[in-house]
């Protein structure tokens, strides 16, 4: 449905009594869905703004990416919006949550790679 | 950023992206999937980095759309590890796949509530956020209070705060009983304070779904959001990382106007000054600026301040703003605003007079009718239809009709529907209504259902003045080739009831018209063929002087068909063919139809319906309901919002009155109209000078079979049939009629006479009456009564002595109910007190009438609400008994069993102590007897009495300022179900009397006589909803 629309059209389609407002980048789309009388162009710029928030951690933002770091796009996802509402708004403070769990995730390798490093040295 | 060495997973990824085709990718998943089964079944060997790797691929597998029914055990697991990095991934994916009614969910409950009370930071948020995205109703249960204690903490980080706020958003979604509304009002006027803007923002969207709920528990907020709505406008102390292209925080302010939009009014005047003066300033400080998010970002904080100017009912002035900038904003070029534009101009109609401002841009909004964008257009289509009136409705319709040639498919059906509703709507004559909907099925017939033309031939039918015109059309349409069907069959109806009336006209002749319909007989369906065969025999019988050669082609069609493969069209050809035979004998047989009963239309309906689904959901209902609950102090009308896509204008377009209905008049003008006794079902039939839109829908409910079966009934000779599937034993009767013209002659003669006699449109409660009152004398809310028109619901409180009843007067129907009046009549024992109930009450609009009981002594009479009121012009009255029932004023009385013997035996017996053997007992166990007592706050006292088959009871009586203790103990026959022994017991030998005969009525199955709840008749014994046809049946 969004991919039959051309590039001039709006970006908010209605479908089954609610409305989808998408956004495309490049070759990507963003979609969301939202109930008819909530405000369009509100979401729009959600969207925009996790747009905003990936870019800024991946550096210029691909397709790629997000395919091979799927995970990570759920983290930040997670961080700003839950239950279908807006968390976060300030990019900062997002990016500095998201920087915090990968500190701590490799944090936790470390730990289990020397640890992994203690038990082969000590089975040698 | 390599996915933190997670190498078979990459390798997985970028195989399957490799994938030529579809197959080759199912092949792949497959293997994939299979080898994660073999691996998780033998989990011994599995090291925790290969149970992150097989989870993340099957959250991969997913995603790509394939089902992942296994392996649900392993993610939920990775829960409860010890570390953060699986429990990360545990979160995760348990969220993405499993939604809330999940089974393993509940496995997990424990250690999410570990992980939210438990002291780590990171461990808390992983929780929060999962049980955002899927909590359930168990995790409402069991998880809402620590997680308010969280959002209300003091030592939790904002990253914290906020994941809690919206993690209870979503809990309280599920049940709303989560938040205690008391307590926690306050807490919510503190959360405003809040600093850090994030977590205000989350504050925020919790406090949108708690208004939109509970509204009056939260007005104390009311000031705090207008502070902070100020606050964001002008910038004051709002960080830069909170500005988004340098507004800011674009969404909080989005958020702030919604909260505002959820209470009813806001009244006190300094606030309410101080937020018109910032929407104010929103406003007209908005410009359009390059940047796209700079202006999607503004812009979506004007619409919302538009939105809020409207909620708040602003002065006119404000309002005209709004309209000036909508009539800018519908032809910029920037498609999103173009419509936003048109579609809030549609929002502004409803609940402003600003029609005549808006009527204005009509032409630029036609012009978005041919956007290249579809939903604009639609925007556009539902903002015509909003906005038109009679003034503008022959442009409207007009644009609307040429546009049908081109519009796409997926837009055509609901044009087509719109202008048939508004040409019939706003008709400013019938010509041009019926033009208009011949015009329609010749540009889009496929999208005309039956209705449509159905009721053009009403219309046509009804209208004497309007039969030439209506032949004239249909049959220019149906000369040109290549007809529609629907065409064919509305042109082929209307030519065989009305073409004699063209039979002057050059090129109008009974043969020319015959030509034409038979040469569509070889294309149409084998239903237009029984149609068409009806038109050939009236063209043929109406043609005076006979003419041979005509009769020798028709009855040659006839022939073609005697033998024909379906019964119907063979019945008719057959029969007509006998008729035929017979000559100009039956030429009355074959007379005008007569005139159909006035009803409301069926696509008025439709769209009525269709409004109601949809707007269930939106917030300007939900926001309109809360109004109705706020003001429950006095009556008070307030009115539905119409609903967005237009729906029902309460119209009133007298000029289309059709004046041609002297059979009917002839017949009513005998009945006296005034009388209010007079059965509502025949004064009724008076109401038939209104327009379409002013006929009540007679019968609603019954509206489409009946639509139906008047006008399959054409198809059949003289009378419309019931149903469609038995027009055929009417033809059969046809073939019996006495031979005697005049026989013939005075059925046809009566017909009108039968039509009006026995019209459906008796007021039938749509319901029963006494069965209503029965539950409402064993619970506190429910329905009174409820028809076509109106709904009566009942809400009561009863304290002691004391009660309010608030009835809820519902219209139910698309006109104004007039001449409201309701009185209560109390009985003797209770005085009452009603409030005045508005004589009018505007379609689909509800009113509150609370009514004051109190209690003087016992007495089984209850109280009657007289209720009546107009629809059009009938009166309708009905009398219904209030459940101001004996056990009302009854509260369960907690006795022990020393005292309750003490009491049986000081109350020795008649009058204080009555008993009596109660036969003709409803069998119920005697678990149900007690229930039943129990609901009637006649407190059971179990184990009182060592017999298992008695239940003995105690409650309390109050009147004016007595209580009376009343004990009650019934000995039943476990051998004999329908009898017991009933004694009951108080000081008061009145009450005690009073109480027995009222336990007595509700254990039995047949209430006394003159003691039935049942409400006084609505309806006096007419017909019970015989078509016009059955009736006509009987006469022939």
């Amino acid at each position: 449905m969004i991919l039959s629309r051309g590039p001039k059209l709006c970006n908010f389609l209605e479908w089954r009594g609610l409305k989808v407002v998408y956004k495309r980048y490049a070759s990507l789309y963003f979609c969301m869905c939202v109930d008819a009388d909530d405000n369009e162009l509100e979401t729009l710029e959600i969207i925009h703004h996790f747009v905003e928030i990936l870019d800024r951690y991946f550096g210029n933002v691909c397709e790629l990416d997000l395919i091979f770091n799927f995970h990570k796009a759920y983290y930040i996802l997670d961080e700003v919006l839950i239950a279908g509402e807006l968390q976060e708004t300030s990019k900062k403070s997002v990016a500095r949550v998201i920087a915090a769990q990968d500190t701590l995730i490799e944090h936790a390798k470390e730990q289990s790679n020397s640890l992994s490093n203690i038990i082969a040295q000590a089975t040698k | 950023m390599a996915l933190s060495g997670m190498r078979g997973l990459s390798v997985f990824i970028s195989d399957v992206r490799n994938c030529q085709n579809k197959e080759q990718e199912r092949v792949r998943v497959d293997k994939e999937l299979a080898n994660i089964r073999t691996r998780f079944k033998n989990e011994r060997g599995l090291s925790v980095y290969e149970k992150k790797k097989y989870v993340w691929k099957m959250l991969y597998i997913y995603m790509l759309g394939y089902d992942v029914d296994f392996g649900h055990m392993e993610t939920v697991q990775l829960i409860s590890a010890p570390k953060y990095a699986e429990k990360q991934v545990g979160y995760i994916v348990t969220s993405c796949l499993l939604n809330e009614n999940h089974d393993f969910l509940r496995l997990v409950i424990n250690t999410v509530r570990n992980d939210i009370i438990g002291r780590n930071e990171t461990f808390q948020c992983l929780a929060l956020t999962m049980v955002g995205n899927v909590g359930g109703r168990e995790f409402s249960e069991s998880l809402a209070p620590d997680v308010q204690k969280l959002l209300i903490s003091n030592s939790c980080r904002p990253l914290v705060r906020k994941k809690a706020a919206l993690c209870l958003l979503r809990l309280y979604r599920k049940n709303p009983d989560v938040v205690n509304v008391d307590g926690w009002s306050e807490r919510m006027v503190q959360l405003l304070d809040e600093r850090d803007l994030g977590v205000l923002t989350a504050v925020m969207s919790l406090l949108v779904a708690l208004v939109a709920n509970t509204p009056h528990a939260y007005w104390n907020c009311v000031p705090k959001c207008v502070r902070t709505l100020e606050r964001l406008t002008r910038g004051q102390d709002i960080p830069q990382e909170y500005t988004y292209y340098g507004i800011p925080s674009p969404w909080l302010q989005v958020k702030t106007m919604r909260v505002l939009q959820y209470f009813p009014k806001i009244d006190d005047p300094t606030i309410r000054k101080s937020l018109l003066d910032v929407l104010q300033r929103i406003l007209l400080g908005t410009d359009v600026v390059k940047n796209v998010n700079k202006n999607n970002a503004s812009h979506a904080v004007l619409f919302e301040a538009l939105a809020l100017v409207m909620h708040l009912d602003a002065d006119k002035e404000m309002m005209s703003q709004c309209v000036v900038l909508l009539g800018k904003f519908i032809s910029v070029r920037e498609p999103n605003i173009r419509y936003l534009g048109l579609e809030n101009m549609t929002r502004i109609l409803l609940v402003a007079d600003v029609a005549d401002s808006i009527k204005k841009h009509q032409s630029q909004i036609i012009t978005s009718l041919k956007d290249p964008d579809i939903s604009i257009r639609r925007r556009s289509l539902d903002l015509l239809y909003g906005m038109c009136d009679v003034s503008n409705a022959k442009d409207i319709v007009e644009e609307l009709l040429q546009y049908l040639t081109t519009a796409d498919f997926g837009i055509r059906e609901e044009l087509a529907l719109k202008a048939a509703i508004l040409s019939e709507k706003f008709a400013p004559d019938l010509s041009w209504y019926v033009d208009v909907i011949l015009q329609l099925i010749e540009k889009a017939g496929d999208f005309v259902s039956d209705d449509i033309w159905y009721r053009v031939v009403q219309f046509v039918t009804n209208n004497d003045d309007l039969q030439v015109h209506a032949a004239a059309k249909a049959l220019d349409y149906l000369d040109k080739p290549a007809v529609h069907e629907t065409m064919v069959k509305v042109s082929g109806y209307i030519l065989g009831e009305y073409s004699h009336l063209l039979a002057r006209r050059p090129g109008c002749s009974p043969r020319d018209i015959f030509h034409i319909l038979n040469d569509k007989f070889p294309a149409v369906t084998t239903p237009t063929k029984a149609l068409l065969l009806s038109a050939c025999v009236k063209i043929m019988m109406h043609c005076q002087p006979p003419d041979p050669e005509l009769v020798d082609q028709v009855v040659a069609v006839f022939r073609r068909y005697e033998s024909s493969v379906d019964a119907e069209v063979q019945q008719r050809a057959v029969e007509f063919l006998a008729l035929a035979r017979k000559g100009t004998a039956f030429v009355d047989i074959m007379a005008e139809m007569p005139k159909f009963p006035e009803r409301q239309s069926p696509l008025l309906k439709k769209a009525e319906d269709t409004d109601g689904d949809a707007s269930e959901v939106s917030a300007t209902k939900i926001r309109q309901q809360q109004m109705q609950q706020e003001q429950n102090s006095t009556a008070l009308v307030v009115a539905d919002p119409q609903p967005a896509n237009g729906g029902l204008h309460p119209v009133s377009v007298p000029k289309t009155a059709a004046p041609a209905r002297h059979s009917e008049q002839a017949v009513t003008s005998e009945t006296p109209q005034d009388s209010k006794s007079f059965p509502p079902s025949q004064s009724q039939a008076h109401s038939n000078g209104g327009t379409p839109q002013q006929a009540p829908g007679h019968t609603p409910g019954s509206a489409s079979a009946d639509l139906l079966s008047d006008l399959v009934g054409p198809l059949s000779l003289e009378a419309p049939p019931p149903v469609a599937s038995t027009s055929s034993s009417d033809l059969l009767a046809l073939e019996a009629p006495p031979t005697p013209t005049a026989a013939a002659a005075t059925p046809a003669d009566s017909l009108a006479l039968a039509l009006l006699d026995s019209a459906p449109t008796q007021v039938q409660p749509l319901g029963n009456v006494s069965e209503w009152f029965k539950e409402l004398t064993l619970k506190d809310s429910g329905v009174l009564y409820e028809d076509p028109y109106v709904q009566i619901g009942l809400k009561a409180e009863w304290r002691n002595a004391q009660g309010r009843i608030v009835l809820f007067v519902g219209n139910k129907h698309t006109g104004p109910l007039t001449n409201v009046k309701s009185s209560v009549l109390p009985p003797p024992h209770l005085r009452m007190q009603s409030a005045v109930v508005p004589e009018n009450i505007p379609p689909r609009a509800q009113v509150q009438v609370p009514v004051d009981v109190a209690c003087l002594s016992a007495s089984r009479e209850t109280a009657v609400l007289e209720f009546s009121f107009n629809v059009g012009h009938a009166p309708v009255s009905v009398q219904l008994k209030l459940p101001t029932s004996l056990n009302k004023f009854l509260q369960v009385a907690p006795v022990s069993a020393n005292e309750f013997v003490a009491r049986w035996r000081a109350l020795g017996g008649p009058p204080s102590k009555l008993q009596e053997v109660v036969r003709g007992v409803r069998p119920m166990p005697l678990a149900e007897m007690a229930n039943l007592f129990i609901r009637l706050h006649i407190g059971v006292a179990n184990g009182l009495d060592p017999n298992v088959n008695n239940v003995v009871a105690a409650t309390t009586f109050y009147s004016g300022t007595a209580a009376t203790l009343c004990l009650v103990r019934v000995e039943t026959d476990p051998s004999d179900r329908t009898q017991m022994r009933l004694t009951v017991a108080s000081e008061d030998p009145n009450t005690t009397y009073e109480l027995k005969e009222f336990i007595k009525e509700q254990v039995m199955d047949i209430p006394f006589p003159g003691q039935s709840p049942q409400a006084a008749t609505v309806t006096p014994a007419t017909i019970p909803l015989t078509g016009p046809a059955a009736a006509l049946a009987g006469l022939i």
